[in-house]
């Protein structure tokens, strides 16, 4: 299966989430040395949950989808639920087949994420 | 010439793989099928081991491998086949010089000299060297151009970097990832003039699939290539070295077949190079080595180059003619500097999702760094796109990198 849906394509075009806090809560940064992806991410909690988060960065098609898709997610989610995410669940959530080097694109957004927890 | 028909009809992949698009020679060659036959020959009719046996089967499978040592020793006119070692891959050998010689001679405050454009295997296990033993780890630079800057500045400049402490020069002949051609011979002697104890180092892994290798006419001392980047099996490397500088050094690993006699307070090696082939080797491999070396003579080193030129500057052309400014090719401008190999950014996709979407469409590039990190850092990117070429590759593989890359433009837009 084609990996470069649309619905993949049009979270790769008009990101949702994208930009940075202003004094966030908490902010982390990761990289893939390999392809040369870096995200940033950004956080804000009320009490446990996440009341706002963006990320910002260079990425390929498949890590800008998925922290598009994986902020969206996050919203109003509490630190728990968000923790037991796995790459399973990014792969559910894009809806496409990732072969074995496309998968660390996919789960970098996540990696950001767990930072932040 | 070359008959490219023909000889794209020796390569079972191409029935296997119907409208294969292979551009990817670089990373490692596709097999002709007498490579195959040959390995399917040892396991089928004299899988054997080697150097140990005194049955007919052991004899015949010893008496192949050391045939593959002879045919190498031609191939790249070494003085004789005792200075030909087989080992796993290239970066096994660099690894080898690094430990067993590097080891012996670098001490500290010494000088080690490499250049900006290596695959990791030439760069990383002389950094670590140098660090271990406190010497001093020096880098040739680029020029805007992908040359090497001494080239332009003739010996000047090579003149402040090496001097009377530096002891080892290595240095890639043909870069995996600019495709820059460099001017070893004229390195060397220039090095060699400067201080003549000077050892010289050739990563020669992109350059002996190439174009003909004379190691008399080179002026090194080592150099180094892999058997699977030339139509010949993987598992194997060669290090050739002089002789003399061979006796000197460590071995590299200890165990069976490279020992001469040993007692509970001592041992005595083998001399070379079976100094150099602990365990037993990747036999059906090396055996079919000789039949990939045989297969470029046939067609000849000379006319391969020319070949791989040909396509070069005609993709080139193709590519800027059909994309202007929004193909970035990196590397020497001029064809006469470089080999076939084009590494590119296209506007601004992600080298992850250009090959990606060229892969769906059947044709195999390499997308990232390459192995050769410091490189893509000095040209400030962090990944690139590559197309190489060898001899199966045609103008048609050229048209169809060319729409593919109209189709990425086509999603990624
Ligand atoms: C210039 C250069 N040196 C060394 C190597 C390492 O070769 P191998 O992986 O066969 O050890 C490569 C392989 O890509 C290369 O291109």
């Amino acid at each position: 299966m084609n990996i470069y849906q649309d619905i993949i394509l049009d979270h790769y075009h008009h990101p949702h989430n994208q930009g940075r806090l202003i004094k966030p809560d908490k902010s982390g940064k990761v990289s893939n040395p390999l392809c040369g992806d870096k995200i940033e991410m950004m956080i804000d909690f009320e009490k446990n949950k996440v009341k706002e988060v963006k990320f910002h960065g260079e990425g390929c098609v498949i890590s800008t989808a998925s922290a598009s898709m994986l902020t969206d997610f996050a919203k109003s989610k509490s630190k728990e639920e968000l923790k037991k995410l796995n790459s399973k669940f990014i792969i559910k959530m894009l809806g496409i087949d990732l072969g074995m080097t496309r998968i660390k694109c996919a789960v970098l957004p996540l990696e950001a994420l767990h930072k932040l927890l | 010439m070359i008959n490219l028909k023909d000889i794209k009809n020796q390569f079972p992949i191409f029935k296997h793989q119907p409208g294969l698009v292979y551009l990817d020679s670089t990373a490692t060659s596709l097999k002709p099928k007498i490579v195959i036959d040959k390995i399917n020959e040892y396991y089928s009719e004299y899988s054997a081991n080697v150097f140990r046996g005194i049955y007919p089967m052991s004899e015949k499978a010893t008496a192949e491998f050391e045939e593959t040592r002879g045919v190498v020793s031609k191939f790249i006119n070494a003085n004789n086949s005792r200075e030909i070692i087989f080992t796993r891959n290239a970066t096994e050998s660099l690894n080898l010089l690094a430990y067993s010689l590097g080891r012996k001679i670098i001490n500290p405050g010494d000088e080690i000299v490499t250049t900006i454009m290596e695959h990791h295997s030439n760069f990383v296990p002389w950094q670590v060297l140098a660090e271990e033993v406190g010497a001093t780890f020096k880098i040739i630079d680029i020029d805007e151009d992908g040359n090497l800057e001494f080239k332009i500045q003739n010996s000047e400049l090579l003149k402040q970097i090496i001097t009377k402490k530096t002891k080892i020069l290595t240095l890639t002949y043909v870069s995996n990832v600019l495709g820059t051609i460099n001017p070893i011979k004229e390195i060397i002697s220039t090095a060699k003039s400067i201080n003549p104890n000077i050892i010289a180092i050739i990563d020669a892994a992109q350059a002996v699939p190439h174009l003909k290798i004379d190691v008399q006419e080179l002026g090194a001392d080592f150099i180094v290539f892999s058997s699977h980047k030339m139509l010949g099996p993987t598992g194997v490397g060669v290090l050739w070295g002089k002789e003399k500088i061979l006796k000197d050094m460590y071995p590299f690993m200890y165990g069976g077949d490279m020992i001469d006699e040993v007692y509970v307070d001592r041992t005595t090696f083998k001399d070379v190079p079976h100094k150099f082939e602990a365990g037993t080797p990747a036999i059906g491999e090396v055996i079919a080595f000789k039949e990939s070396i045989k297969f470029l003579e046939k067609i000849g080193m000379n006319n391969i180059l020319e070949h791989e030129k040909k396509l070069t500057d005609f993709a080139i052309n193709r590519l800027i003619d059909t994309f202007g400014q929004s193909i970035k090719i990196y590397g020497p401008k001029k064809i006469e500097d470089r080999g076939g190999i084009i590494s590119f950014s296209f506007d601004k996709f992600h080298p992850h999702d250009i090959a990606q979407i060229l892969a769906d469409q059947g044709i195999c590039v390499r997308a990232g760094h390459h192995c050769a990190m410091p490189l893509h850092t000095r040209l400030k990117v962090q990944a690139t796109v590559r197309a190489s070429f060898y001899i199966y590759n045609d103008e048609k593989d050229v048209e169809k990198l060319v729409e593919g890359l109209k189709k990425v433009k086509n999603i990624l837009k």
